[in-house]
């Protein structure tokens, strides 16, 4: 009789850390046409939707970028934290509150203050996602509270106070009573990147936020310090890396790259305030650092391949009258057989002969148990 | 008579190692066998083998005369094999008899199991009250519980697996006198360890492995140290050379340091005070778990709460210093736990490197990765660390080359002080002995060593004058010509202030 069976590798296999993703990509399109199959629609042009559609042409490719340009920032702060052994769920809320503060500044700029505004804007977002994330590293550090719950509870704080804005003081005076913004003026929106695209300056600047992760993840004493709280926190007091000071700056600076995420957005494609800001970019971003191995160049290619899933979802929805949330099945599908595939990286299959018992062994064995017990029990 | 135990080609593969290559054992009914070897010989995973724990690739196991496949422990149990591991599995927080309590798989009352502990401890002579919680009991007095339970499963084969590894002298000879009455009742016992001296005085026979094969099968009584040695790694270890030396000024001192313990069934240190001088190598004897962590972490800098002016480091006050800054003043540090403290398992050699130093970082703060790889590779060679380069993750490396590649990384800093405890914990024997060569190497360069270490024979070996730790609270010092084995044993007791200060006898 042969089963199946994982043994561990003794060392962790090179080719299947690099072909576990594409593996994983290729198990979540099967799967997916398995979906679309049994919801009834040609499988071949749905998954030309979500495959082909987003990067046929200059324009699709910008729509991409735009999407991927929030997913980028904000797992590149999350990966900080993660590698940090730091779990900020809550980057959501801290690109709501970079968004909010960026609109603060956007809503009461005077057009006298030039184009330099625009700085000013991404600045103040940035603080504001840093404050956000600030809240739960001090109540992390003072009381040992949870920074899973803390981080995730303050998301919906934070979508309160955009509620309240965007109904209440912050509300357009000539915009039918809908709930949100007046449109900011043209100056303080980040420049274009080119014509015909909605592309902004947001996506270099990601891109720096790439190559300045890496930078501080492999070649600076504090970021390495970081990952060695992750990784051993006894070997980093031992060394001398403070463990409230890792904490401070892994959540810190992905609050800060959140906050910045979700100034760029209001003040780039979205253009206003409204109670859409938030689209979940904060908890995918969970997804592109995982996929993405949290390293900074992964990240850059994940989260391509998420925005990819947002305007396959979008287009699925318009092209194919297909449910919008199709994109989270995807996104989670991804996920889980990423995780599923990378058990190959430090395991592998392997058929084995299953041990198997003949009959005067096990009645053998039964006997000498059944007079140990007896003798045991006098 | 039949024979008790009886292995024959017993095989066992892994993925990169053999760890047992056709090992044959007979062990007869009554007699204490030793199975003797080096951390990495393969001991271990025969010992799961008999316990059921591990199943062979290839080999027969026969247990009075009947062959037999030992599937589980429990199925090992029921055929009256029993183990006490080296590390023991009891809930602190309950007492003797409810922790054997739980451990057996029958009916009876907390009451009748009370009973049984007392009458197994009186036909032994293994002292102990039932009813004492089990964090009350020093080391050796769990040893005692966990021996009461395996005997209470009426065991025809008990396995030790290094037993005498966290006690005192005394207490080894106490557990020899009951391991020498457990097997004149007829129960088998195999006894495993690495200590030559404790083979020669207990077993009846010995089988000696190395590399995974039975390299040898005798009389211990008649070997002398030397022969098993060399069936054990194959060669002699090479001798030390000590030098005297006139120990110089006052490098670290240790003021009346009191600290409440941070962990929980920690210990507390009650008014240490010592002082190690450059070129002097100082040690601290104890059983583990009476202070020496405590005391290890506040020298270190990862506590501290001590006040600046108890622990002192080249005349400055440090005790507020935290440890990086007490590595810059000179103070290098290699702690017990060699995996997540020492280095982090999974960082490469070089990554592990920065733990402790900072030389290869450019005049701007940036990792230089070529010259660090070529520090890494310097520390390698000088300290033949046996990898596959500095690329290679720590916990790639065996127990002893990461020990090597720690001792070496701090070593090789030139400190001005160097603090280390356990230096040769689960290290083999030629590995150990360079390790000590290079502690006196550096001693002789001045330094101040200051050595925290469970192996008595070792500090006997290395050391120039020695503190013995014991609930918390250190002996005065004592010379090592002036000491003994015996009047060692009795202060790891705490009893120094009975004898006299200087010469305990």
């Amino acid at each position: 009789m042969r089963q199946l069976r994982l043994e561990v590798r003794s060392e962790p296999s090179e080719f299947w850390r690099w072909v576990s993703p594409l593996l994983a990509l290729l198990i979540t399109v099967l799967v997916g046409t398995v979906l679309f199959m049994a919801m009834g629609k040609d499988p071949v042009r749905a998954l030309m939707v979500f495959f082909w559609e987003p990067i046929k042409s200059s324009y699709a490719l910008g729509e991409l970028m735009v999407k991927a340009t929030p997913l980028l920032l904000i797992s590149l702060g999350l990966g900080l934290c993660f590698r940090a052994n730091v779990w900020n769920i809550g980057a959501e809320g801290q690109y709501v509150m970079g968004a909010i503060f960026a609109s603060g500044v956007a809503l009461h700029a005077e057009p006298s203050w030039g184009r330099g505004v625009v700085v000013l804007i991404l600045v103040v977002g940035t603080f504001g996602g840093l404050l956000w994330a600030g809240i739960v590293a001090v109540l992390r550090e003072r009381f040992n509270a949870n920074e899973i719950l803390v981080s995730l509870m303050m998301v919906y704080v934070a979508t309160m106070v955009l509620s309240y804005l965007v109904y209440g003081p912050w509300k357009d005076p000539n915009g039918y009573n809908f709930p949100q913004s007046k449109s900011f003026d043209v100056y303080t929106l980040v420049p274009r990147l080119v014509q015909g695209s909605r592309m902004t300056w947001g996506l270099p600047l990601a891109l720096l936020g790439a190559g300045l992760s890496w930078l501080f993840l492999y070649r600076t004493r504090m970021g390495f310090g970081l990952q060695v709280t992750g990784l051993a926190p006894m070997a980093a007091r031992l060394s001398g890396f403070s463990s409230s000071k890792n904490l401070y700056t892994a959540l810190l600076v992905s609050g800060a790259c959140a906050g910045l995420a979700g100034a760029l957005e209001v003040s780039g494609p979205i253009g206003q305030l409204t109670p859409y800001v938030p689209v979940g970019y904060g908890f995918a971003a969970i997804i592109v650092a995982f996929v993405g191995r949290l390293h900074p160049l992964g990240m850059v290619m994940s989260a391509l391949l998420m925005s990819m899933f947002y305007i396959g979802g979008e287009l699925a929805q318009s092209r194919l009258g297909l449910p919008k949330s199709l994109t989270g099945v995807f996104q989670g599908l991804l996920l889980f057989s990423l995780l599923i595939c990378d058990t190959l990286i430090y395991q592998r299959l392997c058929w084995i002969q299953r041990p198997s018992f003949t009959l005067p062994e096990l009645t053998a064995g039964l006997a000498a148990r059944t007079s140990a017990i007896e003798t045991q029990g006098h | 008579m039949t024979q008790r135990l009886d292995l024959r080609g017993i095989t066992k593969r892994y993925p990169s190692v053999v760890a047992n290559d056709g090992i044959s054992l007979q062990v007869q009914a009554g007699e204490i066998h030793a199975v003797l070897g080096e951390n990495g010989a393969g001991k271990s995973t025969l010992m799961k083998i008999i316990y059921g724990a591990v199943m062979p690739d290839a080999g027969e196991i026969a247990f009075n005369g009947q062959p037999v496949r030992i599937k589980s422990p429990q199925h090992a149990r029921a055929l009256g094999i029993s183990m006490v591991f080296q590390h023991f599995s009891l809930f602190e927080t309950f007492t003797v008899a409810q922790n054997v309590w739980l451990g057996l798989q029958s009916s009876w009352s907390l009451q009748e199991v009370s009973e049984l502990i007392s009458d197994k401890a009186q036909a032994y002579g293994l002292e102990i009250d039932p009813s004492r919680p089990v964090h009350t009991l020093g080391v050796g007095e769990m040893q005692r519980v966990e021996i009461i339970r395996a005997l209470l499963t009426e065991p025809q084969l008990l396995i030790m697996d290094e037993p005498t590894s966290v006690l005192t002298p005394q207490a080894v000879d106490k557990l020899f006198e009951v391991l020498k009455r457990i097997s004149a009742q007829g129960c088998s016992i195999l006894y495993i360890s690495h200590k030559l001296h404790e083979i020669r005085e207990l077993c009846n026979h010995c089988t000696v492995l190395r590399n995974g094969r039975v390299t040898g099968v005798c009389r211990p009584s008649e070997e002398s140290n030397e022969s098993l040695s060399r069936l054990m790694i194959g060669a002699e270890p090479p001798a030390l050379v000590r030098h005297v030396q006139a120990a110089g000024q006052t490098r670290l001192s240790v003021n009346a340091l009191s600290l409440s313990a941070m962990e929980q069934f920690g210990m507390d240190l009650k008014a240490v005070s010592l002082t190690v001088c450059s070129g002097e190598v100082v040690g601290i004897a104890g059983v583990s778990g009476n202070g020496q962590r405590e005391l290890l972490m506040a020298l270190s800098g990862e506590d501290v709460r001590s006040s600046p002016q108890s622990i002192e480091l080249m005349g400055q006050s440090v005790g507020a210093w935290g440890p990086r800054q007490r590595r810059e003043a000179g103070l290098h540090v290699v702690a017990e736990d060699r995996l997540g403290r020492n280095v982090v398992a999974e960082m490469s050699l070089q990554e592990n490197m920065m733990l402790t130093r900072e030389e290869t970082l450019s005049a701007r703060g940036l990792i230089r990765p070529q010259a660090l790889f070529e520090q890494t590779q310097h520390i390698l060679q000088r300290f033949q660390v046996k990898s596959n380069g500095p690329q290679s993750k720590a916990k790639s490396l065996s127990g002893g080359n990461l020990q090597k590649f720690i001792m070496g990384r701090e070593m090789d800093a030139a400190p001005q002080v160097f603090v280390v405890s356990q230096p040769t914990w689960g290290v083999d024997v030629g590995s150990a002995a360079q390790i000590r060569a290079q502690v006196l190497a550096l001693k002789r360069e001045g330094c101040a060593v200051l050595v925290v270490s469970e192996e008595l024979d070792e500090l006997f070996e290395i050391c120039d004058r020695l503190y013995v730790m014991s609930q918390g609270r250190l002996s005065p010092s004592i010379l090592r010509q002036d000491a003994t084995l015996t009047g060692v044993g009795v202060w790891m007791s705490g009893l120094w202030e009975d004898t006299h200060a200087s010469t305990p006898s």
